[in-house]
């Protein structure tokens, strides 16, 4: 049995100073979760995803910036990241992964062959990954180094910083709103 | 044996059907009739110890008569000796294929068929293995362009034309090596 004397009463805040609440926006909350647990969904298709590899071990630890979580399901995943030569063959397959994975998300050509076909002036070679879904981050070199990888990563980060996620995610109710008022 | 007597012995057995022996640097070369190419093949990898196919590989004489031509590498496995084969065939003059000699002859004329479109008969799997099922084009013919053509098939595959913008390099048959220097130009 609880005796009554046991029964505090709770302040709204920590009285001894309001070190437990937070101010901020919803959108800026949103993002800060968002942003540091970028869940990758790695497509690796040619000398890059070596390099996607070398970023996720212990020697560059993308862990650090909660993006450690490859996910191999689209369905899982937050980032697509592009990493190799995509042929005409595979094309539809990586936009096929791409409408698979759940909003929001972010995709991140990573090389210069995903970029723009890079070397391959080819027959077989799609010219670009954002000739089929759009592009956040476009990362140069063949291959980027790790450190070009985590910085597109923080690139990206910066850019979910910005973004109106409330507005984006609550657009049909915003939308509707607006509508009514008229 | 050596592949220099191997050569000499197909000519003793097949006459006019072997057009011409070649060597080159050691290298011995048998030009076969292409009536004839499966039956020299089946010499060479039952009485002669060609055990092995490197490669089946193919040229486009674009311009020439007859257009095409297939090359067949053998080896002994013991790697005592070397001979190639080649046949000159027409465009769509299917070449008997040597799948039922070597195993692995399948993807190399596979390959064949579907970078150059020099058609195996009776080949057990005869389709396309780099490009996918129902591409129209074979890429690697000379009058095919570098920057590719386009086209489309429904929830498979599309193609199309990469920007050369005066680059890369495009060789051109015939001519000396003033008008073949490599540059970018299309072949409409």
């Amino acid at each position: 049995m609880v005796q009554s004397s046991t029964i505090s009463v709770q302040p709204g805040f920590d009285s001894k100073g309001e070190s437990n609440v937070i101010v901020t926006r919803v959108d800026a909350a949103i993002n800060w979760m968002r942003k540091n647990s970028l869940w990758p969904m790695p497509m690796g298709l040619a000398c890059c995803a070596i390099e996607l590899m070398a970023t996720a071990s212990a020697r560059y630890d993308i862990s650090r910036f909660g993006m450690e979580v490859m996910r191999f399901s689209p369905r899982q995943a937050d980032v697509l990241i592009v990493s190799g030569t995509v042929t005409y063959k595979m094309a539809l397959a990586v936009k096929r992964i791409w409408d698979q994975m759940p909003e929001p998300k972010w995709c991140i050509a990573m090389g210069a062959c995903a970029s723009s076909g890079g070397m391959f002036r080819s027959y077989s070679v799609l010219q670009g990954i954002d000739r089929l879904i759009p592009v956040d981050v476009y990362i140069s070199g063949c291959p980027p180094r790790p450190e070009a990888l985590l910085e597109g990563l923080m690139v990206l980060q910066k850019k979910i910083e910005g973004e109106k996620s409330t507005m984006a995610q609550k657009k049909v109710f915003f939308d509707e709103r607006a509508k009514s008022r008229n | 044996m050596s592949a220099a007597t191997d050569a000499i012995h197909l000519r003793e057995t097949y006459g006019g059907k072997i057009c011409e022996t070649v060597e080159f640097r050691d290298e011995q070369t048998v030009r076969v009739d292409p009536g004839a190419l499966h039956d020299v093949l089946a010499t060479c990898r039952g009485d002669l110890g060609y055990e092995m196919l490197l490669d089946v590989s193919s040229v486009d004489h674009l311009g020439g008569e007859p257009r095409f031509e297939v090359v067949y590498l053998l080896a002994a496995v013991d790697d005592s000796k070397r001979l190639r084969v080649k046949s000159r065939v027409a465009e769509d003059e299917p070449v008997a294929s040597a799948t039922d000699l070597w195993a692995g002859a399948d993807w190399h004329e596979r390959e064949v068929w579907d970078m150059m479109g020099i058609p195996f008969a009776k080949h057990p799997n005869l389709k396309r293995i780099l490009m996918w099922e129902g591409y129209p084009f074979f890429p690697l013919r000379k009058d095919f362009p570098l920057a590719g053509r386009p086209s489309e098939m429904p929830d498979v595959a599309f193609s199309g034309v990469a920007p050369l913008e005066g680059g890369p390099f495009v060789t051109c048959v015939g001519g000396n090596t003033v008008v073949r220097e490599p540059r970018a130009r299309g072949f409409e």
